[in-house]
């Protein structure tokens, strides 16, 4: 089939900034988006950058964004995208820093990554043999360990790119949606005793708790790690531990509870009641965004919604149900 | 100039385990490798790890262990190495277990086992099909505990040897095209197989033989490296490999007319007992007899996993599932898959003995370079002689790394500082000025680089004959004139690929001609090297390595002894 593919150019060494560059080839059905960059690479422009190695989405190297997503080149056949004749958009992914074209400087995510101390910890005398764990843990860690590391699910994280354009410096950023997968493979591994430190560090701000459940990581994660799913149970484990003064559990209180008096929820009182209403280092940075919500109308002072009693009573059955 | 005591060079299961283990020993460490450690290609490894693990009523053994080796490597392999990684493989799969790897266990919660080629009893630990990337992210995990200096996206051009002791290391850091001089007082190459010397291959595009050409380059000698493996299940369009544990489950090899070929008796090479557990050489051998025979579909035979059960194929064999449908549009669940034999791994390589050092320690009558070692698929301690056992080599990979790891730390701790001199990174420099400075001719090193592989396939693939063979060094001499005129076009600093595979392919050009004549001149036909001209098994004048020594004029080949302790040479028969 007819295709062309619309790169996104960067080379520092020149002085000219970002653009686009239009690639037209005759590529075979089977070919995925990284066989048509190497077949440019290889057969007409020897400048392009990219990383890739194993070809089968396993190494993880050619995360990238492909018609405004990330996916791996690898894994993402052409005619999947796009008809005869059609156009595929190729950018390097987001949330990293752009070294050359297709390549990003993966330093924040590693750091992130190592962030939430990567290693198994256990205590103790080590057994003579094998720890004896049950297989259901291990097939749900393995799920977990999944992850090849490739970037995209960071790259394309919501509450990352809000913090990256509120000007945040990346190294301040939360730990984003594979840290805190790879933290959930420690925290539920039988064999590890340091879950209570770890899901107390992970509560803090910059954790567990700062994600908004876009979904976003499932829909792009290449490898069904699903880490949004892996940061609620990361949540769960954490109030279950009891571990439950920090600002995404006050969070979550202050939501249940607004829902529960008003039916529907109090933005104003929201935040203060996360991090505390005399927390002023904290609530000083949130103020912008507040002033900014209340401009464009998305923050209402509270007002009874109509069905608020029935919303009461489910919430009040959910409570219930909790305590059983 | 940048220097440590124990430089290894590579990242992947091999190199890491390395570092790990001459860490332990209080030296200073560094790993240096062309891409981030967790992109190496030990994490393409899907089926598994062996291990004899002593348990109570299982009949198996660390001697069944190595016997069913040996015999799998035609009797080629040294049983002095064979039998070390078998007895300690036990202990190291412990070991590994300790770390973090979440092997699957069976119902008591212990360690669980599938069955793998050529192996008597079921002995293959696994983690799904992703072993290989469960090992390389934990033993990451344990470099990144330790705290160990590793230069990432740095491509190491030469090594250093002056009056015959490796002294380091010149490297090019790929985000700046600077090269660097690395001192170091031990070198220890874990820089992974050559299989991209091929095409097509079951390889990552990184996997080219740097460390490999770049050992003989510096006078280290290449042994067995005509003993090419072919991998029975590949997929035709990529030549992604799917996993032998699919076989080991139970999974069927069918021919067109959906007859399960290999409990055919027509042909002498074929499994009757065995079936699809045999050996890969044999299998292979077998396929493509069919395949030539006409009695393939499209010049593939098929693998059939339907019967195996959606539940199995989920928890099990889940990433050959995504494979087959990502890329041959194949449900596994529903149909069988067309797939064929592709080249995989290299038996041969760096001469080495079972503490992974490349020099000769005991006299055994090779030369190598004081200060060097080599370890995993690059180098050749020799435990899988012409052909090896599926799940072997990531074993190699953790107990020979950690042996060279020890030794080496050892080692640097006597070794006396020398002074170095840039001399060999000018060169470097020079070499790679004239490389970007070539006006284009028109031709393209990916051009080259595919015929080389095309060619290599074709004349010295799963059957070979003296004429052919010729034909191949012939067409290789050419190439390498050839490729001395081939220009770049990118003249850029920053990640320069276009020069990073430029060099590669100057590398495999090496390994190419080695293999070749090793080939020639192996006059017998042993596990993977199967030579039309000459179809036996010829163990009086051929149960010995081949050995190749860099000259300017080419390859010098000589021979070595193979190590015999317990098991004397029979028939091999699945
Ligand atoms: C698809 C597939 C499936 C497999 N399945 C199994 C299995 O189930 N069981 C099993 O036992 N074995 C299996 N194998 C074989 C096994 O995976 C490999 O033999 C083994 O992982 C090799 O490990 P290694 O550490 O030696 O090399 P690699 O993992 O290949 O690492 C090489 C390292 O060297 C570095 N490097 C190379 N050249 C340079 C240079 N010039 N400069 C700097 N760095 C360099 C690379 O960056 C990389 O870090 C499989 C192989 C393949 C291809
Ligand atoms: S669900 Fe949470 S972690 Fe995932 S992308 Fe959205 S905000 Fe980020
Ligand atoms: S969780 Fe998924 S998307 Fe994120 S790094 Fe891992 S494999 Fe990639
Ligand atoms: S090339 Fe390895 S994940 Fe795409």
């Amino acid at each position: 089939m007819q295709v062309s593919l619309r790169v996104r150019r960067f080379d520092p060494e020149s002085n000219q900034g970002p653009y686009y560059q239009t690639y037209s080839m005759d590529a075979p059905d089977y070919y995925t988006v990284l066989d048509a960059l190497i077949h440019i690479r290889e057969e007409t422009d020897g400048t392009l950058g990219l990383r890739c190695s194993c070809r089968s989405a396993i190494c993880g190297s050619c995360a990238m964004r492909i018609d405004g997503h990330a996916k791996l080149a690898c894994k993402t056949k052409i005619i999947d995208l796009t008809a005869d004749g059609g156009e595929v958009t190729v950018e390097p992914v987001g949330n990293m820093p752009v070294v050359k074209d297709l390549i990003a400087d993966m330093k924040p995510f590693w750091d992130k990554i190592r962030a939430v101390d990567p290693w198994l910890q256990p205590e103790g005398p080590e057994p003579e043999r094998e720890y004896v764990v049950p297989n259901e843990a291990m097939q749900d860690l393995a799920g977990a360990m999944n992850c090849i590391m490739c970037g995209a699910c960071v790259s394309d994280c919501t509450v990352l790119e809000a913090e990256l354009n509120r000007g945040v410096p990346v190294e301040k950023t939360w730990l984003a949606p594979a840290a805190l997968a790879k933290a959930y493979r420690f925290v539920g591994d039988p064999r590890d005793d340091h879950q209570y430190d770890r899901l107390e560090k992970l509560s803090d701000s910059g954790g567990i708790w700062d994600c908004t459940h876009c979904f976003e990581c499932i829909e792009v994660c290449p490898k069904g790690v699903a880490p949004m799913d892996r940061i609620m149970a990361l949540r769960d484990k954490a109030v279950s531990a009891g571990i439950t003064n920090n600002n995404g559990t006050r969070h979550a209180k202050a939501f249940h509870d607004s829902i529960k008096a008003y039916g529907r929820l109090d933005e104003v009182t929201l935040v203060p009641k996360s991090v505390g209403f005399f927390n002023i280092r904290e609530l000083l940075p949130q103020m912008p965004t507040g002033l900014r919500m209340l401009k464009a109308g998305k923050l209402r002072l509270p007002h009874k919604a109509e069905n608020k009693k029935k919303i009461k009573q489910i919430v009040d059955s959910l409570d219930k149900e909790q305590m059983e | 100039m940048l220097e440590h005591d124990v430089l290894v060079v590579g990242a992947g299961l091999a190199g890491l385990r390395v570092a790990i283990e001459a860490q332990k020993q209080g030296v200073d460490v560094a790993v240096i490798t062309k891409v981030h450690p967790v992109r190496s290609h030990s994490n393409a490894a899907q089926g598994g790890i062996n291990a004899a693990l002593e348990q109570e009523g299982s009949p198996d053994s660390w001697e069944a262990h190595a016997f069913d080796t040996v015999k799998g490597s035609d009797y080629l392999g040294d049983q002095d190495a064979i039998e070390i990684i078998c007895r300690e493989a036990g202990p190291e799969i412990i070991e590994l277990e300790h770390m973090g790897v979440v092997f699957n266990r069976d119902e008591t919660g212990h360690l669980g086992v599938r069955a793998f080629g050529g192996a008597t009893y079921s002995r293959t630990f696994f983690v799904g099909d992703i072993t290989g990337q469960a090992l390389l992210h934990v033993m990451y995990e344990q470099v990144l505990k330790a705290n160990t200096r590793i230069y990432e996206e740095w491509f190491v051009t030469s090594l250093i040897v002056e009056d015959g002791v490796c002294r380091g290391v010149v490297a090019m850091d790929l985000a700046t095209r600077r090269l660097h001089t690395i001192k170091a007082k031990a070198v220890v190459l874990a820089t992974g197989g050559a299989g991209r010397v091929f095409e097509p291959s079951t390889n990552a595009l990184i996997v080219t033989g740097d460390g490999i050409s770049q050992a003989y380059r510096a006078g280290a000698p290449l042994m067995d490296m005509e003993m090419v493996q072919f991998h029975p299940t590949t997929l035709k369009q990529n030549g992604a490999l799917l996993t032998e544990g699919a076989r080991g489950e139970g999974a069927y090899l069918l021919n067109a007319e959906g007859e399960r070929f290999l409990g055919n008796e027509r042909n002498q090479f074929y499994a009757p007992s065995k079936m699809e557990l045999a050996a890969r050489d044999v299998i292979s051998r077998a396929e493509q007899i069919e395949i030539d025979a006409g009695r393939g579909v499209d010049g593939c035979v098929l693998l059939d996993c339907r019967h195996l059960g959606e539940d199995l194929i989920r928890e099990r064999l889940w990433q050959i599932w995504e494979l087959a449908m990502d890329f041959a549009n194949v449900d596994i669940m529903k149909d069988p898959v067309p797939i064929r034999p592709g080249v995989h791994y290299i038996m041969g390589g760096i001469k080495t003995d079972v503490d992974g050092r490349a020099w000769d320690v005991n006299g055994g009558g090779w030369g190598g370079v004081k200060g060097l070692f080599a370890v995993g698929e690059c180098a050749c301690i020799n435990a899988h002689g012409a052909n090896r056992l599926g799940a072997n080599s990531l074993l190699e990979t953790v107990v020979y790394g950690r042996r060279a790891g020890l030794t080496a730390g050892f080692y640097v701790k006597e070794a006396p500082t020398a002074l170095l001199s840039e001399a060999k990174m000018a060169d470097d420099e020079s070499r790679i000025k004239e490389i970007i400075s070539r006006p284009d001719n028109g031709d393209r090193w990916a051009a080259l680089r595919l015929e080389m592989g095309e060619m290599m396939n074709s004349q010295v693939g799963i059957f070979r004959t003296k004429e052919n063979l010729e034909g191949a060094l012939e067409k290789i001499q050419e190439m390498k004139l050839r490729y001395r005129h081939v220009p770049i076009q990118n003249k850029g600093n920053i990640f320069n690929t276009d020069l990073q595979f430029h060099l590669e392919l100057g590398l495999m050009l090496d390994c190419a001609e080695v293999i070749a004549l090793s080939a020639l001149s192996r006059e017998e036909s042993r596990g993977a090297h199967y030579r039309l001209d000459f179809p036996a098994r010829d163990d009086e004048k051929w149960l010995k390595h081949t050995m190749a020594y860099y000259t300017p004029e080419g390859p010098e080949m000589d021979t070595l002894p193979v190590t015999i302790t317990q098991w004397e040479p029979t028939e091999r028969k699945y």
